[in-house]
């Protein structure tokens, strides 16, 4: 009976793993686009040599670092003022009031800002007034997306972890001279950051697998978007480059478990 | 406490802010949803309700909306099951390590979504074709209730971890076997937080896109009809209903979940519901 839940996880989605991982070594026949299962390292090959491939990756690694930072600005005021200066009961309503869009339909959200992000848009309509325009339809509309996207995802985590400091660290900080940026700085930030990391688990691997956003809102690729597109006529190609999204988050998990940020999830 | 007056003012200017900025655009998409012209242009510059009524009567919309629930109940039947299973076992048994664990359960959480469809669909493809399964309905609901699973696990586990082990050894002390242990002592503790993962999977499946893409095939659920129809500009302030509609439909039971799943009382914190798949 317990074996039942872990050979489901197990077959189906390890096992799906598994055979993507195999597909990566599988060869394409050029003229029918089939796949033939002969074992090739030419995909791997390809990925690593054509300049285009390795550009796309890195401008998503930018991309997911800069969403991360930007998430971490936003998030750090309003998870603080959440854990530490708001009545419980208003408290209780802002987790509520963060989780809902959290869970509101992500396509839809994209959506929501391919309209505001438009020529004839609410940004651009704002902006008319004072003679200014922004094309939205570029990366940093994108990046903007994105940073709105995973936020709830940040803030969550970040707020838990300042919600556990206990508020004697702050008061002995206080008591031994340390200012209020003092006290910000050398014990709040500290001890706050495994939650920070915890929270851009979040914000780095959903932007950096991420296929729809960026197809609703620049003509820019991205690994995801290169993956959507030439899984249809190269699914071996497509198996390889997925690797480099499961090699980077797994690297990034494995640092920020070093950093003690699993038990802020 | 150690925050200043101007300090207090500034976070709570930019609190509000940032709840501006996160609800704004579901603001905006609920407004387009009256929009009465087809053009896409802010301001909206007459309101109506006429697209409510042609999005309910168009044929796409409801074979979407009909594949969507039927789709989202059968993950959810499935993580119901597996998932109290694997937290009754996590619960009592200790059979391997926390860390392996935390892991594994990170994991499916932290790859790309795109990562996951690509597998189920090379999979659905490579294995599962030659035997005779091909996309479809099977095929959805196999996706959504591998994430679904984590869902109701986590809501589960928390539950039992929080009840005390000491009213299952009064009722093994008292005579009960496992069964009835289960049955009549673990399952009323458990059943708020059964409905709430219940629900937050039902939410979670009805709003797949990402990798649902990979496994519907030429099936459309209704996020799906939504991707498919973004390319038709005359379609789009049916888009925006239907929008509004998910927007909604998802909000409200994940909102009762989140009421259920604190239990025993409201002084109690609430663990904040993360949805543990990308979505």
């Amino acid at each position: 009976m317990l074996a039942l839940p872990l050979a489901w996880l197990v077959i189906v989605y390890f096992g799906s793993l598994f055979v993507l991982l195999l597909s990566a070594f599988w060869d394409t026949d050029p003229f029918t686009a089939e796949i033939v299962h002969t074992f090739t390292l030419e995909n791997f090959q390809k990925i690593i040599e054509t300049q285009v491939y390795r550009d796309v990756a890195w401008r998503t690694i930018q991309m997911a670092v800069f969403v991360t930072i930007a998430d971490i600005v936003l998030a750090f005021p309003i998870a603080y003022y959440m854990a530490r200066v708001a009545s419980r009961r208003r408290r209780n309503l802002l987790v509520v009031a963060v989780l809902l869009p959290l869970w509101a339909n992500y396509l839809v959200k994209a959506y929501a800002w391919r309209t505001i992000l438009s020529e004839g848009g609410v940004i651009n309509c704002a902006l008319e007034p004072f003679g200014l325009s922004f094309d939205g339809y570029s990366t940093v509309g994108l990046w903007l997306v994105f940073t709105y996207l995973w936020l709830p995802f940040m803030i969550l985590p970040v707020y838990a972890g300042l919600e556990r400091i206990p508020a004697s660290l702050l008061e002995a900080s206080a008591d031994l001279g340390g200012r209020s940026f003092t006290t910000f700085r050398r014990v709040i930030l500290p001890l706050a950051f495994p939650a920070v990391v915890a929270g851009s688990i979040f914000t780095f691997s959903l932007t950096l697998g991420d296929y729809i956003a960026p197809g609703l809102i620049t003509s820019e690729q991205f690994i995801g978007t290169v993956i959507y597109n030439i899984r249809g006529q190269a699914l071996p190609t497509a198996a390889a480059y997925s690797m480099v999204p499961i090699v980077v988050v797994i690297a990034y998990l494995l640092v920020a478990r070093k950093l003690k940020a699993f038990e802020s999830l | 406490m150690v925050e200043s007056r101007l300090t207090r003012w500034l976070l709570r200017a930019g609190t509000g802010l940032t709840l501006v900025f996160i609800y704004g655009p579901l603001l905006v998409i609920g407004l387009y949803a009256f929009n009465r012209n087809v053009t896409q242009k802010w301001p909206i510059e007459e309101y109506s309700t006429r697209w409510f009524s042609v999005a309910f009567n168009d044929d796409g919309v409801r074979e979407a909306l009909t594949l969507s629930i039927l789709a989202a109940l059968g993950a959810t039947a499935i993580a119901l099951v597996l998932g109290t299973l694997a937290s009754l076992a996590v619960a009592r048994y200790q059979f391997f390590g926390r860390e392996v664990i935390t892991f594994a359960v990170v994991l499916p959480i932290a790859l790309p979504g795109i990562v996951t469809g690509l597998a189920l669909q090379a999979t659905i493809v490579d294995v599962l074709g030659p035997i005779g399964v091909s996309f479809g309905l099977a095929t959805i609901i196999v996706g959504h209730a591998t994430f679904c699973v984590v869902v109701v696990y986590n809501n589960v586990i928390a539950r039992i971890r929080r009840t005390s082990g000491a009213l299952d050894e009064a009722s093994a002390d008292l005579g009960a076997d496992y069964w009835q242990t289960t049955r009549y002592v673990m399952f009323p503790q458990m059943r708020t937080a059964l409905l709430a993962g219940g629900l937050l999977a039902f939410a979670l499946s009805f709003d797949e896109v990402v990798v649902t893409i990979f496994t519907s095939g030429a099936q459309q659920t209704l996020p799906i009809w939504i991707f498919a129809t973004l390319a038709r500009p005359a379609q789009l302030p049916i888009v925006n209903v239907v929008a509004l509609f998910l927007v909604v439909a998802s909000i409200i039971p994940v909102y009762i979940a989140q009421r259920l799943a604190g239990g025993g009382g409201p002084d109690e914190e609430r663990a904040p519901t993360i949805p543990t798949a990308a979505p």
